[in-house]
Order: structure tokens, then sequence, then C-alpha cells
């Protein structure tokens, strides 16, 4: 499976006084296992971007590929391209509805109508995979910590076995711990589970942690898609963009202005520990 | 005299069954006593369901103790004749922007309670004004706040509170739904208050770096407060804030790290400019 944008284009309300071109002329292909971290300021259209991946809206112009086939071509099947492209919203336990944990899990298996027997084997499946405990299934979602209730919510989704999952924000609200361990737990599905992760963070440091490349989007442009390293080393037109580089990057190029003989491209606490400990061995 | 005071504050509520029956007593927030100076700046961190958000709820009286007492600048919380008083004393701004904006151009917003206060016409502008320049966003007077950016917009909550001119302002995690550059804005106009009027700041945050600049920072746990000091004491304790299910700044984080690894770096590092000075000396 692959995803590939080309040229697409998306405006808001055309021909009125609301219109808003949000997306220009993207292009963008992701591959099968990719980790990638989609970061814009609010409002730079990177929530419009991430919603055409599983054709929740049509691009305005521009051709949308998945696994090689054209996804705006007649008779294109949307509802598997729904069932392999996960999406999980900002704030996703605000959906959770049903009397009982399994059930809110079950409800996408369910809809894909499949046997009520295969429905509940997938949607364990998938909150095992979000290490939520086993005791909790039969308990209203609504009594459960913020923490908890988004991990049903992910594993909803998960249950409905997707090869891609498009996260918008799944850490927003939650306590340091919270936001470790959802994080852990999506890289750990990316590996163990070969799933592709596309992942939106206002957190420049979960995103130089977890991800091996970002995608920048500024004014409905692609602005930079490299690496981590590559990318937080233009952290001043970042910052003019309304983003930023991760605490760490701001640190080696302060040590670096000391004249101490440090590299600049360290994006998380490890590689930066590295990098000073080898200039003290120098 | 507190501006902020506690003593042995309890909150408990009951839960019910699906008939509405009571099975039981949730005790969210366990005796606790905290004192905010007038004029201090005091951070309140713990995991989600640690109880800070209901312990700063009491601070204007939308919950009252159901055991001890809270006084805001002097007046007890529990006593209905004091409620008005005790919420224009403290002013409060949540979470989300868009649920607490109700105008439909920015100083119509921030107007909006003064208005109910029955403050006349006259000074209603003049305090709109002085509000909206003190949050720099004046030259957005006339703009709908629906085309505001995240961080825009909880400025402008901040000016409907600070347009009633409270002493104490609680902020509960006013930075959470907000882009980089949208908490930058919060933090930065926050700083500014706290310069240009002396206003007492209470702010929830699970961002370790927005502390660092408190006078005082409590840890709750479980309903108690676990911990408080200055961010330099409360920092230097790396695995005890693991343990409570929360995190130290970057930077701390990177000290600790060089630490271990068998650089002589002091404890208790918060600033980038004292990591930076440590390792400058030790080059």
């Amino acid at each position: 499976m692959s995803i590939k944008l080309e040229n697409i284009n998306y405006i808001y309300n055309p021909g009125t006084v609301y219109e808003k071109h949000a997306l220009k002329d993207i292009n963008l292909t992701i591959e099968q296992g990719e980790f990638v971290g989609v970061i814009g300021h609010t409002g730079s259209g990177k929530s419009t971007l991430i919603q055409h991946l599983n054709g929740l809206i049509k691009a305005t112009s521009g051709n949308f590929y998945y696994d090689g086939k054209d996804v705006y071509s007649p008779g294109y099947n949307m509802k598997e391209l729904r069932t392999q492209v996960g999406l999980v919203f900002q704030y996703p336990e605000h959906q959770l509805f049903e009397v009982d944990v399994l059930t809110d899990v079950c409800f996408g298996p369910k809809n894909q109508g499949l046997p009520k027997e295969e429905c509940e084997k997938r949607a364990k499946e998938a909150l095992q995979l979000v290490g939520f405990p086993e005791k909790y299934y039969t308990q209203s979602p609504f009594e459960l910590s913020g923490g908890q209730k988004r991990r049903v919510a992910i594993a909803g989704v998960l249950a409905m076995r997707p090869k891609v999952l498009v996260l918008d924000e799944p850490t927003a609200g939650l306590d340091p711990k919270g936001r470790d361990e959802i994080l852990d737990q999506i890289a750990y599905l990316h590996k163990q589970a070969d799933l592709t992760v596309i992942l939106v963070s206002h957190s420049m440091e979960d995103i130089a942690k977890y991800v091996e490349r970002i995608v920048v989007v500024n004014d409905g442009e692609k602005m930079f898609d490299a690496s981590p390293r590559e990318v937080f080393s233009h952290y001043k037109e970042l910052e003019k963009v309304g983003l930023a580089a991760p605490q760490v990057t701001y640190i080696m190029h302060a040590l670096k202005e000391k004249g101490m003989d440090v590299p600049l491209g360290a994006t998380t606490i490890e590689e930066a520990a590295d990098a000073i400990m080898r200039s003290f061995h120098d | 005299m507190d501006m902020v005071k506690s003593e042995k504050l309890i909150y408990e509520y009951a839960r019910h069954d699906d008939e509405g029956n009571i099975i039981g007593m949730n005790r969210a927030i366990d005796e606790v006593d905290i004192h905010v100076s007038p004029g201090d700046f005091v951070a309140i961190l713990g995991h989600n369901g640690s109880g800070k958000s209901t312990l700063a709820k009491h601070i204007n009286a939308i919950l009252v103790p159901t055991g001890g007492t809270m006084w805001v600048n002097g007046r007890d919380t529990k006593d209905p004749e004091e409620l008005w008083n005790v919420r224009q004393s403290a002013g409060m701004v949540f979470q989300n922007p868009d649920n607490q904006i109700i105008g439909t151009v920015v100083e119509e917003d921030v107007g909006f309670g003064l208005e109910n206060l029955g403050v006349p016409t006259e000074e209603i502008w003049k305090r709109v004004e002085d509000s909206l320049k003190a949050v720099g966003m004046i030259q957005y007077r006339t703009n709908s706040p629906n085309k505001l950016s995240g961080g825009q917009k909880q400025r402008v909550a901040i000016a409907g509170v600070i347009a009633m001119a409270p002493q104490c302002i609680v902020l509960d995690e006013p930075t959470a739904m907000l882009d980089p550059n949208g908490r930058k804005e919060v933090i930065r106009t926050i700083q500014e208050l706290r310069k240009r009027k002396n206003v007492t700041v209470i702010l929830i945050t699970h961002y370790m770096d927005e502390v660092i600049d408190a006078d005082k920072v409590y840890v709750m746990d479980s309903g108690h407060i676990v911990m408080s000091g200055t961010p330099k004491e409360i920092f230097s304790q790396v695995e005890e804030l693991k343990r409570y299910r929360l995190d130290v700044p970057q930077v701390t984080m990177l000290a600790e790290e060089l630490r271990k690894r068998g650089l002589d770096i002091p404890k208790g590092i918060i600033r980038t400019e004292e990591l930076v000075e440590a390792l400058c000396r030790l080059n």
C-alpha cells in the first residue's frame, strides 16, 4: 500500500465570500510502514490535508492514488479506503457512545458487516494492542480516565484493522505519562504490525522523538518534507510560521554560540547527550 | 492576608448507579492546604484526575468545599452572601477557547461580563479598551472572534476576565489546545499582566516549561498536595515527579542525563542558560 497525492488543491466554499484556498498544489507520497509527522500552525491546512487521506473530503483538483488505484475514479470503493485508512480525530473520546467499552470498540467492525464473534475478536485484539486492561471491558466508557478513554477510542479505529493510522493530536490534554504511554503504544504498533502512521502534533519534542520524516504545512503549502534533523535545522523559518524546534535544538545552538564544539543536528535528549559527551572526550 | 487560602479543604461527590441511587462517595480533594500571596505566580501540576481542576473550581466558587474552608481575598467561598465578591476577586480562564467566547465582535465579548454587572457604558468601553491593550489584541477589537487563531482567542478570553478587574486569575490548562506560537502568546500575556497589573496568577498546566517562572509550584496526586516548592526544588526531583506521572522540562532532562553519564552538573537546572553556563564552566 502507498499513498500518493498529486497536485492536490482544496477550496472551501468556492464562489462565495468565504472562499478559502486551504491546500495549494500538494504533492506527497507516503510508503507502507513509514512513520510521518505533520506539523503546522492552527489554520495551516494540515487537518484539511489528513481528511483527504480517507476520503472524508474530496480534492477540488488533483489526483489521489491509494495502493496505485485512483481514488477519484468513478466506481472506486470508498468504503474500502475508509477501512484501510483509519482516522483518529482530536479528542476522539468525545465520540465514545456505547454502553460498555467492548461494544463501543465493536462498532467499527460491526459496520463493516462482520459477524458478531469476529467483531468481538477484533475488538479484543485492538484493546490489547492499545494496552487496555481486560477487567474494564464491561465498564461504561464514560467512567474511565482521560487517558483510558483515548485508548478505547483509538482501539475503535484499530478494530477495523487499518493499514494506515492517521492521528490528529492524539495526546492533547493528556498528562506527561499518559502522553508517553499513548505514543509508545503507537510506536510499538508501527513496528509490530507494520502500520503506516501519520501523526499530527503541536509538540515538537514528541515529533522529534518518534517520527522518521516530517511534513511541514504552512498556508496550505508543503514547506518542508525531510528528516527531523533536517527540518529542525530550519528552526528560524519554522518560528516565522508559528512553529518551533524542540528545546534541545535551542540548547545546542546556544552551546555553539558560546564556542563549544558541538554538532547542531540533535533533536532528542539522547542525541544531544551523545553529542555533548563526545565534545568533552575529544 | 493571603489572596487564596485553603485549610483542610475536602470535596466529595456521590457516585450514582443507573437508577440514580447513591452507591458511594468519591473524595476528589482530600484535606488540601494552599496559600497564595497577592501578586504571586503559582502553578499547579498533577496528572489527569489528580484533582487540580476540581481545586481550581473552588477558587471562584464554581464548587464549594464539602469539608474545610477556602478563602479568596479573605472571604469564605461557602458563604452565599460572599459569592459575587468571590467571583469579582477571582476570574477563570478555561482550556477550550471556543467554549468561552460568546460575542460576535471581539470588543463585545470582552465587555459581556461588565454589562452583566451593570457597569455604566462609558466605563465598560474604557475597561474593554484597557484590557484588550493589556493582552495585545486592541487592533482586533472590531474583528469577529471566529477568524482568530487559538492563541488570539485565548487572549480575548483573558481580556474578558481582566476587564472585570479581578485581583486573581485562575487559568486551567489554557494552552492545551494551542500550537507552539499560541502557547508562547498566552504565556507572554500572563507575564505581561503580572507586570502591568500586579495580578495574582494561578496556572494549571501539563507543560512543565510553562512553570519555570512561577514563585511556587504545587504538585497534586489523588486529591492531595504531594509536593510544593520553587520550580528549582520541584524539578530537581526527577524520579519523584515521574512517579506522579509528570515530567521535567527538556533542559532538566538533558542535564540529568549528562550527570548520569558522569559530568559534574548541578541539580535543579531549569533554564537553557543555566545548562549552557554549567557546561561552559566544565569546558
